[in-house]
């Protein structure tokens, strides 16, 4: 069945678009950029701030962006009446903004700021008046809140509520007195927030910024004492080049360890390396359930926010979790051990910081029972903006810099680890692992495809011999819950899963550089930074985790064979049901 | 069934429940059990008579002798002397100003009810809104037997549609118009809700239909359901109304109890059930959309427009809604037709509007006139005047979204379109009167600051511009005015009504601007001048003690703070650097001696 094409004109330009397609989006098929505050595509289409209005004629001005085009519409987006309502309309939003943009995270990556500018706001305090008071909630170890800067665009809420299904802050009180608050005006760190940081990469403005660690770092670089070597996640080296103003999906991996070595690290080393790591622990683990009858199907852990969700919304699966500890984790505990060794120097004089494009692996960080060596396996977390800042702050010429490899022993890396940074990837490399170990053969065709793409639950049969082994990929959490019921339901029957708790992976994790609402209509960077990783997994010459040199002598030097009773020591881990509200938190 | 003698109806609406007609009630039961009479004298508590001025009211038929302000001690002489010897009390038989004591009206006679015309009233005040006998014994549920047996759904469309019907919760939408855009959805299930979320301020028309008639509304609702394809309803009322909860429960129980509700309604094979869902009193919910919200338990705000709730409503079906006044007038269209409909009102708004009259106006109450009345009759013949000989300044229709109407378009005649032209608006039909001593810039404020209160905090210009607009009148009223601040206060109304996402916020700056438009002297005397022309803002205004002082002291002694001083006999003054401007001394000067100034 063909689809129904509407036909209106927009300022006068005819345009054909699919009924069901908005004003705005149609308006952008000509060429028209609507502007837009509280639209976040697919995740928030409230219609609430009203910047995007525009004239067809009806008694008021309508928001294009729930306006449903519709046959023979007049569409008027310019004319002085729309151009004065939206400047009036983000005058009043400025009218209730700290405008502390000076020392503002978010200052020229700032929807509202943009727009002012846009929308040629020549007064900030036009209409001044009383200004709500919040006080900043900062007592959660990945995110801050600071009402003081909330627009109340409510993209937060819809990410929360709805990518996410956490659903722990939202609208409370009215009118003027509206803030986005949880029950009972809780701070975050009592509440069931799974630390994903989704709320952050929604908020157009500073409201909701990652709790800083940059500072910590500094202090420990400082310190001669200490011998600090920092990790960096397969999914950073994706998008760090954005906030140096390189194109989405241009991969920065050599920049990044010049600019780390630049910092003052004393060893730049690839949680890459600990994600083939993974694989074999993982592979081993899933191989040995399926065996010897234990708990299926097994589900991924190295996503810290899933795991925060499992815990505290479904843990009647934490006995399908894997044991394995997330790879960054595992470096941290190797790094106090093997390579505390191998340099000679004590692990209490080590410090081990993760770049990381995840809010939630602060809070893991922070998990006492991480702890391989006695000590934690991380000292600190700093999210992939938070080592931009720190580049910047160091008058870095990170574009010019000249491409440097990790350093050796815990550096090197396979193409199955990369894209890791990509739903999809932990499977497909786990995939590529068990079937050469369960078979013996070598696999001819490494790319699953299957399992690739940004869709929220995707599923592959994969014949491995005689085995046809089920599987099935979620990202974003909603998406996990609604796959976690159909297994209750018994609808759904799987060997393994792999999930993460940020739709699209690590690459758009809550840690990662912030797109605008308009940059994500224009390109989808779930798609375009996960495709900088499989292009640099296809340019690897091992794409395999089992065939990593390294991998292989550390099993050989130090923790033998996979699930050995050193690796449980080191790399594995355990798991605790929490309540949805801490005790006494009210 | 029992036959009485005498049947002597006593006001149960709102305003004579707060004044003890419950007590009158129980007295009268008593006194007639004492005497005997119970079998001869029944005593009926019925649905608001309107006229709540002069409540608590009581009317005794078959004469229908109207009592007025009746207390309790007054019982027994009702009982003793009407009841059972016949004769009329005459110190409590109503008058209308002029009347010679001696007449005793009927209630059609009473100007206050002379110029009305009670359709979605009738029978409020008229029978026991707890029994549904008397409901049937007035034509109840026949026009929903009528609907079922003798029309198609289209049928009933149709006969709404030409009815001219037009939703009277304040937008004026055709009403069958909206019920075929229902019918026309496709869905396994639709929904019926009924609009009871009454909030504009000094508003009760809705409550008091669903206090004095329930079964109307049940009826009607049952009717829209059919007519769209619907099998199931909420009202949606609010928690404040407890008597009006109360008899919908019971009305919906005994509907049940007589098969006029749930499956296979008479017969016929059409089901329909009816659920109560109380709102908590957030003004927005009586927006349609934020009103579903609520229901399914969600925070009440509302979304936008298009999809209308006839394509996406409740719980994502197609649903219609209407308010309380629109379902009431449903059956008697269907029963007595389109064309019997459309000769009360006007061409473009047909049949009667529901008035709750209030603020400077001597009979306040609950009004029914058919529509194109001029304002003129409902606020002089109706209301009958203004008190105390003061002056009439301006009318306020509408509520919070409404605006005010001045002294010389008094003629205008009450309709959806005409109102709407010269800057007010129906509204749900609240209908507030303003004297000489009303400052017009404090009234804009006053309505204002009702809609800041209860704007949801959804869309910006609602939340934010409705504020500052409000901070800018607050200024103007203090004497703190601005240059430019008139023009600012258009602006921000200009982009309010035209940007925000619902009604609520479109209509709140209407206060502001009519003002503006009718009397714009006054804003100009108070940011320029710095006066304010009705001498009723505290801050531009003085009370003073001028010659016609005979040294009473009356006012000295009433003085909180000590600011008046005087000798006996001899005139006395003001320190106004004391003076809290409360107005004690000016109420108890009996020599007009203060002045404001």
């Amino acid at each position: 069945m063909s689809e129904q094409m509407i036909n209106l004109t927009i300022d006068g330009i005819p345009v054909e678009v699919p009924q069901g397609t908005t004003v705005l989006k149609a308006a952008r098929k000509v060429g028209i950029r609507i502007p837009t505050l509280c639209f976040l595509e697919e995740i928030n289409e409230i219609g609430a701030c009203r910047v995007c209005v525009v004239d067809y004629g009806a008694r008021s001005l309508q928001a294009a962006c729930v306006l449903p085009a519709t046959n023979g519409m007049k569409v008027k987006t310019n004319t002085p009446e729309v151009r004065e309502a939206r400047r009036t309309v983000v005058e009043l939003i400025l009218s209730n903004h700290d405008k502390k943009c000076l020392s503002c995270v978010r200052s020229q990556n700032c929807e509202l700021q943009k727009l002012s500018l846009e929308l040629g706001v020549a007064d900030e305090n036009t209409f001044s008046g009383e200004q709500t008071a919040h006080p900043i909630d900062d007592g959660s170890v990945s995110i801050v809140r600071d009402n003081n800067k909330c627009i109340l665009c409510r993209r937060c809420v819809a990410a929360c509520y709805g990518t996410q299904a956490v659903g722990v802050i939202g609208p409370v009180k009215r009118g003027f007195h509206t803030a986005i608050e949880s029950a009972w005006g809780m701070g975050l760190s009592d509440t069931a927030c799974i630390g994903c940081g989704q709320c952050i990469a929604a908020c157009p403005v500073g409201a909701l910024r990652e709790k800083d660690e940059a500072s910590y770092v500094w202090r420990m670089l400082g310190d001669e004492t200490l011998h600090t070597v920092v990790q960096t996640a397969p999914a950073v080296r994706a998008a760090l080049g954005e906030e140096f103003g390189l194109p989405m999906g241009t991969n920065v991996t050599g920049k990044m360890a010049a600019a780390l070595r630049r910092l003052g690290f004393s060893k730049v080393f690839d949680t890459d390396f600990a994600a083939d790591l993974t694989i074999m622990e993982e592979a081993t683990e899933l191989v040995g359930r399926m065996q010897n009858g234990g708990v299926l199907p097994m589900i991924t852990s190295c996503s810290p926010g899933w795991v925060n969700y499992c815990e505290t919304f479904h843990p009647e699966f934490l006995p399908n979790l894997s044991s394995c500890k997330s790879p960054h984790e595992m470096m941290g505990a190797l790094v106090k051990t093997y390579y505390a060794d191998k340099v000679g120097v004590p692990a209490q004089d080590i410090r081990v910081v993760s770049v990381m494009p995840c809010t939630a692996k602060k809070y893991e960080a922070d998990r006492p029972e991480l702890a391989g060596s006695g000590y934690p396996d991380v000292d600190a977390v700093i999210t992939t903006r938070e080592l931009a800042r720190m580049i910047k702050s160091a008058g870095i010429d990170f574009v010019n810099l000249p491409d440097e490899p990790f350093d050796r022993l815990l550096g090197d890396s396979t193409g199955a680890a990369v894209i890791f940074g990509a739903t999809g990837g932990v499977m497909e490399a786990a995939l590529r692992t068990a079937y050469e170990v369960l078979t013996g053969e070598t696999l001819g065709n490494l790319d699953f495809h299957g399992v690739r793409g940004v869709k929220g639950i995707k599923e592959a049969t994969v014949q491995i011999g005689d085995l046809a082994l089920n599987v099935a990929v979620a990202n974003g959490t909603a998406n996990a819950g609604e796959l976690l019921d159909a297994i209750k339901r018994g609808e759904k029957s799987y060997h393994f899963i792999e999930i993460m708790g940020c739709p699209g992976g690590c690459v758009t994790g809550g840690g990662q550089p912030i797109v605008s609402a308009q940059d994500r209509m224009a390109r989808d960077p779930r798609m375009v930074r996960a495709q900088a990783l499989y292009q640099a997994d296809a340019d690897m010459p091992v794409r395999k985790s089992h065939e990593n040199p390294e991998i292989k002598q550390i099993y050989r030097d130090f923790l033998e064979k996979p699930n050995s009773h050193k690796s449980h020591e080191l790399l594995h881990t355990h798991y605790i049901a929490r309540p949805l509200y801490h005790e006494g938190a009210r | 069934m029992e036959i009485f003698r005498s049947h002597v109806l006593v006001c149960g609406g709102t305003g004579c429940t707060s004044s003890g007609s419950v007590k009158l009630v129980d007295r009268l039961n008593d006194q007639l059990g004492e005497l005997g009479l119970d079998k001869e004298v029944k005593v009926i508590k019925t649905g608001c008579f309107g006229l709540c001025e002069a409540g608590p009211v009581v009317i005794v038929y078959p004469e229908g002798t109207f009592y007025s302000h009746v207390q309790t001690e007054d019982v027994d002489e009702i009982v003793s002397e009407h009841l059972l010897k016949g004769r009329v009390v005459r110190r409590l038989v109503y008058q209308d100003k002029g009347d010679h004591p001696s007449v005793g009206k009927s209630l059609s006679d009473i100007e206050f009810y002379k110029h009305q015309t009670r359709v979605a009233l009738r029978n409020c005040g008229v029978i026991d809104p707890e029994n549904i006998d008397e409901y049937i014994a007035f034509d109840g549920y026949r026009a929903l037997t009528k609907a079922l047996t003798e029309m198609t759904p289209q049928d009933v469309i149709d006969e709404v549609s030409r009815s001219g019907l037009r939703g009277r919760g304040g937008g004026g939408f055709p009403t069958g118009t909206k019920w075929k855009f229902a019918a026309a959805s496709k869905d396994d299930k639709k929904y019926v809700v009924c609009n009871a979320d009454e909030g504009d301020p000094g508003a009760f028309m809705d409550r008091s239909v669903l206090e004095g008639d329930p079964h109307a509304i049940l009826e009607a609702m049952a009717i829209c359901g059919y007519a769209i394809g619907a099998d199931e309803g909420y009202i949606y009322v609010r928690a404040e109304y407890p008597i009006a909860v109360k008899r919908l429960n019971l009305a919906i129980e005994q509907a049940h109890e007589y098969g006029l509700l749930g499956q296979n309604i008479l017969g016929t094979g059409f089901n329909f059930d009816l659920h109560i869902r109380l709102g908590a009193g957030a003004f927005v919910c009586g927006e349609e959309t934020a009103l579903m919200a609520s229901i399914e338990g969600h925070r009440g705000e509302p979304r936008p427009r298009p999809p209308f709730p006839a394509v996406k409503g409740l719980f994502g079906k197609p649903t219609n809604i209407n308010n309380v006044e629109t379902y009431a007038n449903v059956a008697q269209i269907i029963l007595r037709g389109a064309d019997w409909f459309r000769t009360m009102g006007t061409e473009r708004s047909a049949g009667t509007k529901v008035f709750a009259l209030g603020g400077k106006i001597n009979n306040t109450g609950l009004v029914e006139v058919p529509m194109g009345t001029p304002l003129r009759t409902v606020i002089y013949d109706i209301g009958g005047g203004i008190p105390h000989g003061r002056r009439f300044k301006a009318v306020q229709t509408g509520g919070p979204s409404g605006g005010c109407i001045p002294a010389r378009l008094l003629d205008v005649p009450i309709e959806y379109d005409s109102l709407i032209e010269i800057g007010s608006m129906m509204g749900s039909g609240g209908m507030i009167v303003m004297d000489e001593d009303n400052c017009m810039v404090d009234i804009a404020r006053f309505f204002l600051d009702f809609t800041v209160d209860e704007s949801c905090g959804k869309c910006t210009p609602c939340r934010i511009g409705t504020r500052r607009m409000l901070e800018i009148l607050n200024r103007i009223v203090e004497g703190k005015g601005e240059e430019g601040d008139i023009e600012k206060l258009e602006r921000l109304a200009t982009t309010i009504a035209k940007t925000s996402l619902c009604g609520l916020g479109q209509t709140a700056p209407n206060p502001v601007l009519s003002t503006l438009r009718y009397f714009r002297d006054e804003y100009e005397a108070h940011i320029r001048d710095k006066r304010c022309p009705a001498h009723h803002c505290r801050s531009l205004m003085q009370y003073q003690i001028i010659d016609k002082c005979r040294g009473c002291t009356a006012c000295a002694r009433v003085c909180p703070v000590h600011a008046v001083s005087g000798e006996v006999r001899k005139p006395h003054a003001i320190d106004q650097d004391k003076c809290i401007k409360c107005g004690a001394c000016y109420d108890a000067c009996r020599f007009d001696a203060i002045i404001k100034a």
